[in-house]
């Protein structure tokens, strides 16, 4: 590994925005009479509900099911009665279906004492099943449910476990905060793991904009029994640093082949918050039924990291930080750079939502002005080693084909292209528009074979 | 208080962005220009101003002309004509007649741009197409180079030539360092050559205010620093070999570096964005051909300056140089292992 602070190649390096939030203690967001739980709120098949309506739920108790090997339980976050079980509009602009729980306004909204694990006695298969039902999901943003990456295919093992607090996208402050707040249970998570997949080392990446969390992390494994070696590493400040791949690159110097899992050169990337939702379930038996998000933004009054149960509409996360200014005209779920747009603030917060930013129309600077100039700018950007120029002019002519031979499909959607683009070509939504091309391309395909 | 949800904006990600834009690059091409233009005005007068006056005029009325219906004027805020109106004047010489060089621009952007597509589509670099031009339609007069000092606040008699008339040479002429050396053996003092007071094209005869603006490029990041450092540094290895070889048949690296229009090609011509090739490996391999091509010559050519034609066949060489010098994908290098590890 070379001198210096862990890094990959290629990047971006946007303005942090970390002050507003960085100080501000995780508060607890108010309890609201509605909650709206997608059932398709993680990666892979939507869970299967197991209540119906006019059913009273208890605050932690399984709601679904998962409805498939990539797929992950879910629990009402509060105390109350199930109002509507069907379709509604989900956050990234699809349709999809809804557990709508009214919560019970008298109720003291404690969660009924679970039963803590001795970790010790966990066989590896115990800890699929109980990290699978407890709803765990990758809390970084991607909402990959969690259970799936412990377990191995015959004949692999797993010698490192790298966990992520690099937190590199703009704003958000939120896989700060808890590693500065819940260091403790982050570590305590930490060991299960680490412990259960019998690892030789543990490597913890967090960027040097947050030297505070780095030493918090350090003094939370200090005297930790029944942990291997564990390392807190600095990273450089660079998008997209906590890109799984990139994130092991600067770590470990070693590249995971394209189009394969980390898992493949032996190594489980797991972020921050999910560490402390494998100690809240083990150790406290609550399941995810809440998570931290940073409210920030420049049209939000008063910015916070809040912990909130998933379902909160965000106009309650918004009204809760003092409300947003007037000119408000963008409101997106996540970081600036990957995060998605709301078209309506009663969606709901959902497992994978690290923030919820606000932004005003002079903030916003317009786009795809100006024709590409083959600058290059791009090519430096692209952490995956593209020609984002090249799979852009392919894109504008419809040759998605060739963009798959380009190795379109290696494409994060990072939007470090986009970001640093002169000519403000939206690059990244000409790729998503290709992929979804390409996707019908094949389904197409199939159906023909089959026929 | 909340927003109309109805007046919310639905955008794809990312929804930050870096400051600095297209038009803001052309900018800073045109702000590192200054100091070469301001010399040119030292040394040359009133007529530099023409000239260049008239190279800019001529890019700005072809870039209007052509435009799609409806847009007229639109793509002229982009700066890209005007700093191709600019590069091309600063090729010049100073009595050049100024009809000529509206000529040359109206041959830059209709031959070196438009018919491509515009910004962003050509091959060739556009500056270079227009003085191509102006080379094969008038290769006397683009060669009549005039001495440096004397018209200050006049210009010369053929700078005002009449469209498709003979035009009036003026009586004194001078040759310029390169066309000295190559025709009559006469080596120019090195620091007249690095200040510029010598004969020549109007942006290129002072090689320290050229240098000025490429260290301002660099310090904005307007440029790909690899292309002026590459053709230096192979102008510098290869002309150094050949002066080995024969120091009294070949002139000194230095005077290579500091003659002719190589500064101004390494530092403003060659990085054009479009025409060069993109990935860092494709710009050694470019900017190494150019440096090559400007030796070969300069030193074994018919002509005595090659800048010009040795970055036209490079730019034609780029696409090529693009496939050549891709990177591999994140994970599909050589020396990444695909097979299965234990």
């Amino acid at each position: 590994m070379p001198e210096g602070l862990a890094s990959f190649r290629h990047g971006v390096h946007p303005v942090e925005h970390k002050a507003p939030t960085r100080a501000l203690a995780i508060q607890r967001v108010p309890f609201v009479e509605r909650y709206l739980l997608p059932l398709a709120q993680h990666l892979g098949a939507p869970s299967r509900a197991t209540v119906s309506e006019g059913r009273r739920v208890l605050r932690g108790q399984p709601i679904a099911q998962p409805g498939g090997f990539v797929s992950t339980c879910l629990h009402a976050p509060v105390t109350g009665t199930v109002l509507r079980v069907g379709p509604r509009q989900l956050p990234n602009g699809g349709i999809g279906s809804c557990i709508v729980i009214e919560a019970d306004s008298f109720d003291p909204q404690r969660l009924p004492p679970g039963l803590p694990t001795d970790w010790r006695r966990l066989s590896l298969q115990q800890l699929v099943e109980g990290v699978r039902d407890a709803g765990i999901v990758g809390l970084g943003g991607a909402a990959f449910p969690t259970h799936v990456k412990y377990r191995l295919p015959q004949g692999r093992r797993i010698h490192t476990l790298v966990i992520n607090g690099a937190e590199c996208e703009p704003w958000l402050s939120c896989d700060h905060r808890l590693m500065l707040e819940r260091g403790r249970a982050i570590a305590q998570g930490v060991r299960i793991v680490a412990s259960r997949l019998e690892v030789e080392r543990v490597i913890v990446g967090i960027e040097a904009n947050k030297l505070d969390a780095l030493a918090s992390m350090q003094a939370a494994f200090r005297g930790l029994q029944g942990c291997p070696p564990v390392q807190v590493a600095a990273c450089q400040v660079k998008y997209p640093q906590g890109a799984e791949k990139m994130l092991v690159h600067a770590l470990t110097g070693v590249q995971v082949p394209g189009g394969k899992l980390p898992l493949h050169v032996g190594m489980v990337v797991n972020n921050v918050g999910t560490m402390a939702a494998i100690s809240d379930w083990f150790h406290q038996g609550q399941p995810l039924i809440e998570r931290v998000v940073t409210v920030a933004g420049p049209g939000v009054s008063e910015p916070a990291n809040l912990l909130v149960p998933l379902g909160t509409p965000v106009r309650a996360l918004l009204e809760a930080c003092g409300g947003v200014h007037p000119d408000a005209r963008l409101v997106i779920m996540g970081g600036p750079m990957m995060g998605q747009p709301l078209a309506d603030l009663d969606l709901p917060v959902v497992k994978g939502t690290s923030g919820v930013l606000v932004f005003r129309e002079q903030d916003l600077l317009p786009d795809a002005a100006w024709a590409c100039i083959r600058c290059g700018r791009c090519l430096e950007a692209c952490a995956c080693f593209l020609n984002p120029s090249l799979l852009g002019r392919l894109a504008r002519v419809g040759r998605w084909k060739d963009m798959e031979q380009q190795h379109l499909a290696d494409c994060m959607e990072c939007g470090a292209c986009s970001f640093t683009c002169p000519s403000r070509i939206l690059l990244v939504q000409q790729f998503r528009v290709a992929k979804a091309h390409l996707r019908r391309l094949a389904a197409l395909q199939q159906r023909g074979g089959e026929a | 208080m909340s927003p109309r949800d109805s007046g919310l904006q639905l955008r794809s990600s990312p929804h930050a962005r870096a400051a600095v834009d297209t038009p803001q690059i052309m900018r800073m091409v045109v702000l590192a220009l200054a100091p070469a233009l301001l010399a040119a005005i030292f040394f040359f007068g009133v007529a530099a101003v023409a000239v260049v006056a008239g190279s800019v005029a001529g890019c700005l009325a072809t870039e209007a002309f052509f435009a799609p219906a409806g847009t007229r004027g639109a793509s002229l805020k982009d700066w890209s004509a005007l700093l191709t109106g600019l590069l091309l004047g600063l090729t010049l010489p100073p009595a050049f007649p100024i009809w000529m060089a509206f000529l040359g621009g109206v041959a830059a952007i209709g031959l070196g741009k438009v018919v491509w597509g515009g910004l962003g589509h050509n091959l060739f670099n556009p500056a270079l197409v227009g003085r191509a031009f102006l080379q094969a339609a008038f290769p006397k007069v683009i060669t009549t180079w005039a001495p440096v000092g004397g018209h200050d606040l006049s210009v010369y008699a053929s700078n005002l030539a009449l469209p498709f008339m003979k035009a009036p040479v003026d009586a004194i002429s001078a040759a310029t360092p390169l066309g000295d050396l190559k025709f009559q053996g006469n080596v120019t003092d090195l620091s007249d050559l690095f200040l510029g007071s010598t004969a020549g094209s109007l942006g290129e005869t002072s090689s320290a205010l050229l240098l000025l603006g490429g260290i301002y490029l660099l310090w904005r990041r307007a440029f790909d620093w690899r292309i002026p450092v590459s053709i230096l540094l192979a102008v510098v290895v290869f002309s150094t070999l050949a002066w080995l070889v024969g120091p009294e048949g070949y002139p000194s690296p230095w005077f290579m570096l500091c003659s002719g229009g190589l500064m101004l090609g390494a530092i403003f011509m060659a990085t054009d964005p479009v025409s060069s090739p993109m990935s860092p490996a494709g710009t050694w391999i470019y900017g190494v051909g150019i440096g090559l091509l400007v030796v070969l010559i300069r030193l074994w050519g018919g002509l005595p300056e090659g800048v010009m034609y040795a970055i036209l066949l490079m730019n034609a060489a780029t696409p090529l140089i693009n496939r050549a010098a891709r990177s591999a994908p994140f994970g599909r290098g050589r020396g990444v292992p695909q097979g299965d590890q234990p």
